[in-house]
Formats: C-alpha cells, structure tokens, sequence
C-alpha cells in the first residue's frame, strides 16, 4: 500500500473527521466568545483611556494605558502559560460537560481567559480608533441637549463608533480564530490541537504502522483548508462590507462628504 | 503567586540568569533572520501586486491570502513536521525563522503593496515621461515618497513577529518564553513561576514598547501633518 492512500485513507475514517470537526468547533466558538467578551472589555478600556481625562478620573486613564500597553507588547502564549497557573477556574468549569473532562474544561476556561484578556487589548486600540473618528461636536451637542456623559457615550458616540469599526472588528475575528491555535499549546482541544494529537497517533489509522511524510501532508493540509476557508470568507464579507461603506458615505452625504473633503468639518 | 515576595525565588532566577539570557539571544537571532526573509519576500510580492502583469499579481495575491489566512503556528508545526519526517531535520531556530520570515512576509508585502499604491499614478507616468526604467523610477521616485506610510505598519508587523517567536515553542522551542516556560517547570529549577513571568514578560515589553510606541507616534505625526497641508491647501483650491 502506498503511504499516501494509507495517509488519505484517514480522512475517510468517520471517527477522525468526527473529532477535527468537533475541533473546528470549538475553535469557533472560542474565537467569537472571546471576541464578544473582548469588545466589552476593549470598550470600557477604549472609553476610559480617551475620556477619563480629569483630575479623578486620570487613574483610570492611566490603568486603562498600561493594560493596553503591557498587553499589545508581550505574546499570547505568555499570558496563556500565566493563565493556566494563575487564573482562578470557577466551581461550575469544574465537571464534565461537551465530551470533555473536567481537567479539560478547567484547562479551556484558563485558556480563553487568556485570550479574552489579549484581545481586549487589540480591540481597545480599534475602539479607540472609532472614537476619535467621531467628531467632537457630537459631544458638545449631546451635552447642550441635557444628556449626561454616560448617555451621550450610549446613544450618541458609541453607535457612530461602531458603524465605523464593524470591518475592523469582524477582521479582528480572523485573527482571534488564527490566535485561537495558540491554545494548542496547553492542550486545550482546538482544530490545531487535534490535527497534532491525530498526527501523532497517525500510525495507527493509516494502516502502516509508521507516521510518513505525506500524513503531515494530508492532516496539516486538512486544517489548513479549513482555516483558510473560514477565514476568506471572513475577509470577503470585511471587503464587501467595506466596499459598501465607502459607496454609502459618498451617495448618501453629498454636502457633507464635501464638507469633509474641503475641510469644513474635518476631523481626521 | 508562588514566589512573588520570596527572595529565594528571585536568587534562584539570578543563578539561571545564563537561561534567560539564552533565551534573548535565541529569540533576537530568529527575529533579525526572519525579518531579512519578510523584506525579501515582502518587497518582492509587494512589488508584483503593484505591476501590470496579471499573472504576478494573481501569485502575489495568492501567497498573501493563503498566509493571511492560515494559523502562523500551523505553518511552523507543517514547515517542521514535513521535513523531520523527510529525513531533514532543520533544527527548531532555522524552521522558526523560515516559518515566521515566510508569515511575517505576506503581511510585509501588503504593507509595502498598500504604500506603493499610497503614490499618486501621475508620479509613475510623470518619472516615465522623464525617461526612467522600473528600477530608477521605483528607487529615486515611488520609494522615497512612500517610505513614510510604510514604516509605521512596518514597525508593528515586527512587533507582531517578535511576539510570534513564542511559536517556537510548539516545535520544541528555545526563544525567550519556551526557556521561560521550562525553567519554571523543570525539575531543578521550577516554582518560581512568578519571578520568572515577570521577567519574561518585562524583557519582551522592553523590547516592544519602544518600536511600537515609535510606530503609532509617528502614525499620529503623519496624520497630523496631513491634516495641515489638507487644510492649508484647500483655500487656494477654493
């Protein structure tokens, strides 16, 4: 039997395409919770680094900068290793459930830990990013109205904010999904993770009794072409979503689009 | 916080200072190797997006997207599986700075791409007309314009990399966090877990910090100044 018809005869093994896609799942999932908790975190940090500006205030500000700071400057897989020994894991972790142990949960709610806590981070500074797109004469319109900081912030600012930044975001939800194979490095049960754990196994499905060359091929291939096509088509949807935005900004407003390109109201 | 307060703790890092130090060298050497393999590939397919050839453009697309697109850490566990069971084993350092100079240099040549394109198409037809080849106008006319809108994603591309040499770990490592990791798990020397973290994680800060903080200070500096000429220009237009 040739090495690659046994590698190829893997992917025909319903249990070993049960667990990788099993992983898959888990990848996504991990991603997009991590995202969203990540975006509630990176809001209240983006919030707190561009407005808590005063005298009181300032010590938010200047936490919000180191967390942001410490965060984009050091690895994922640092806070992972600092996670799995120090993260506290919650008693309702600590049992089976999703066919995993309880080990394993723990494991995995260390990990996403990490990653949340990396994310908020990057998402911190794209938040930021929006808010210093939306004009200042926002604000003051809001506070002649009578609305407090608190409200303008909800119903004003971070609406506009996030109009702006959906792209930047749903792209940040490919890199979060790339991030997310960085779990693999603790074990916690990812597509990556698995497609190892089936590599090193390898020997025993391939009907060969040896691990070849041509099954690094095939399973690697594999979950290369699953993160490739999760991932394009992210960044299709970005590129449409972007496309759309630019032919709406210049259809819908005119006068103010002029306004912006001759330098009245401009607010780079 | 096993050994954050304990002076035995930190003594024990003082011994193993070799270790850490190891590490920096290690995780230097792979990113300063990487980094030469990205410009390369990155000035190259960056340079194919931009022509007019169809055909370089399509191959320059497809190496970003399939990069881009796929797990760093995949890349490196393949690159590092496919040739130990080939038979050639490369050594952990050379397939950590083949994997990352390969990923680091797609995301090279869309910054470089994206800065090209930054140029107005009348420089290119303007140098044309004054008789220059590719090469003369690409070097005294298109780089020099575009270099200031390069650098700063360019800044934070190699900061990503440095980060990203933590990968290694899953090919065995020997960058800075895998010895980290390693001392603090080893028979000998493990326990103290948070002296040791933050020592890691202090070096690789100093090392970050200032290349990104200069990256978004100049990002800052250029839309600033864009603004002004922006500003300053349009009366005359109007």
């Amino acid at each position: 039997m040739n090495t690659l018809d046994g590698s190829l005869s893997m992917l025909r093994n319903p249990a070993i395409i049960k667990f990788i896609l099993q992983g898959v799942l888990f990848t996504l999932i991990i991603s997009v919770a991590a995202v969203l908790f990540s975006i509630v975190i990176g809001t209240v940090l983006a919030l707190m680094r561009n407005y808590c500006t005063g005298k009181q205030t300032g010590v938010l500000k200047a936490l919000s900068v180191i967390y942001i700071e410490v965060f984009r400057n050091t690895p994922l897989l640092f806070w992972i290793f600092i996670c799995v020994v120090f993260c506290p894991a919650p008693g309702f972790v600590d049992r089976q459930m999703f066919g995993l142990s309880s080990v394993n949960n723990k494991l995995l709610f260390k990990a996403a830990v990490a990653l949340i806590l990396y994310t908020s981070g990057v998402i911190a500074e794209i938040v930021r990013g929006g808010l210093n797109s939306v004009s200042h004469g926002q604000i003051e319109a809001g506070q002649s109205q009578g609305f407090s900081m608190l409200q303008i912030m909800w119903y004003i600012v971070l609406p506009q904010t996030f109009r702006a930044i959906d792209p930047t975001l749903l792209s940040q939800v490919i890199t979060t999904i790339k991030d997310s194979s960085f779990l693999a490095n603790v074990a916690v049960i990812e597509l990556m993770a698995r497609t190892k754990q089936v590599l090193s196994a390898a020997n025993r499905y391939n009907g060969l009794n040896s691990i070849n060359v041509s099954d690094v091929f095939v399973l690697f291939g594999l979950a290369a072409t699953i993160y490739f096509v999760i991932n394009f088509s992210i960044s299709m949807t970005v590129r449409n979503l972007q496309k759309k935005k630019m032919t709406v900004k210049v259809k819908k407003t005119p006068v103010l689009e002029e306004r912006r390109q001759t330098g009245w109201a401009y607010n780079g | 916080m096993s050994g954050l307060f304990s002076p035995r703790a930190w003594n024990k890092i003082w011994i193993y200072r070799e270790t850490f130090l190891l590490g920096i060298m290690n995780t230097l050497k792979t990113a300063v190797i990487a980094l030469l393999i990205a410009l390369m590939l990155g000035i190259i397919f960056g340079l194919m997006a931009t022509s007019n050839r169809k055909i370089l453009k399509s191959i320059s697309r497809v190496y970003v997207e399939v990069i881009q697109n796929t797990p760093v850490l995949l890349q490196m566990c393949f690159l590092y599986y496919a040739l130990a069971f080939s038979g050639h084993s490369p050594g952990i350092i050379v397939t950590g700075f083949l994997a990352l100079g390969i990923y680091t240099g797609a995301y090279m040549a869309e910054v470089i791409r994206a800065g090209i394109e930054s140029v107005p198409k009348g420089q290119f037809e303007a140098a044309q007309s004054q008789g220059f080849g590719y090469a003369g106008q690409m070097f005294y006319i298109i780089i020099p314009q575009s270099i200031k809108v390069i650098l700063p994603p360019m800044t934070n591309v190699i900061v990503n990399m440095i980060k990203n040499t933590s990968c290694l770990y899953i090919v065995g490592g020997a960058d800075l966090l895998s010895l980290t990791y390693s001392f603090v798990t080893g028979e000998n020397t493990g326990g103290s877990y948070a002296p040791a973290y933050i020592v890691c994680g202090v070096i690789f800060f100093l090392i970050c910090f200032p290349l990104s903080s200069f990256a978004s200070m100049w990002e800052t500096s250029l839309k600033k100044r864009d603004q002004k000429v922006f500003q300053n220009s349009t009366p005359k237009e109007a």
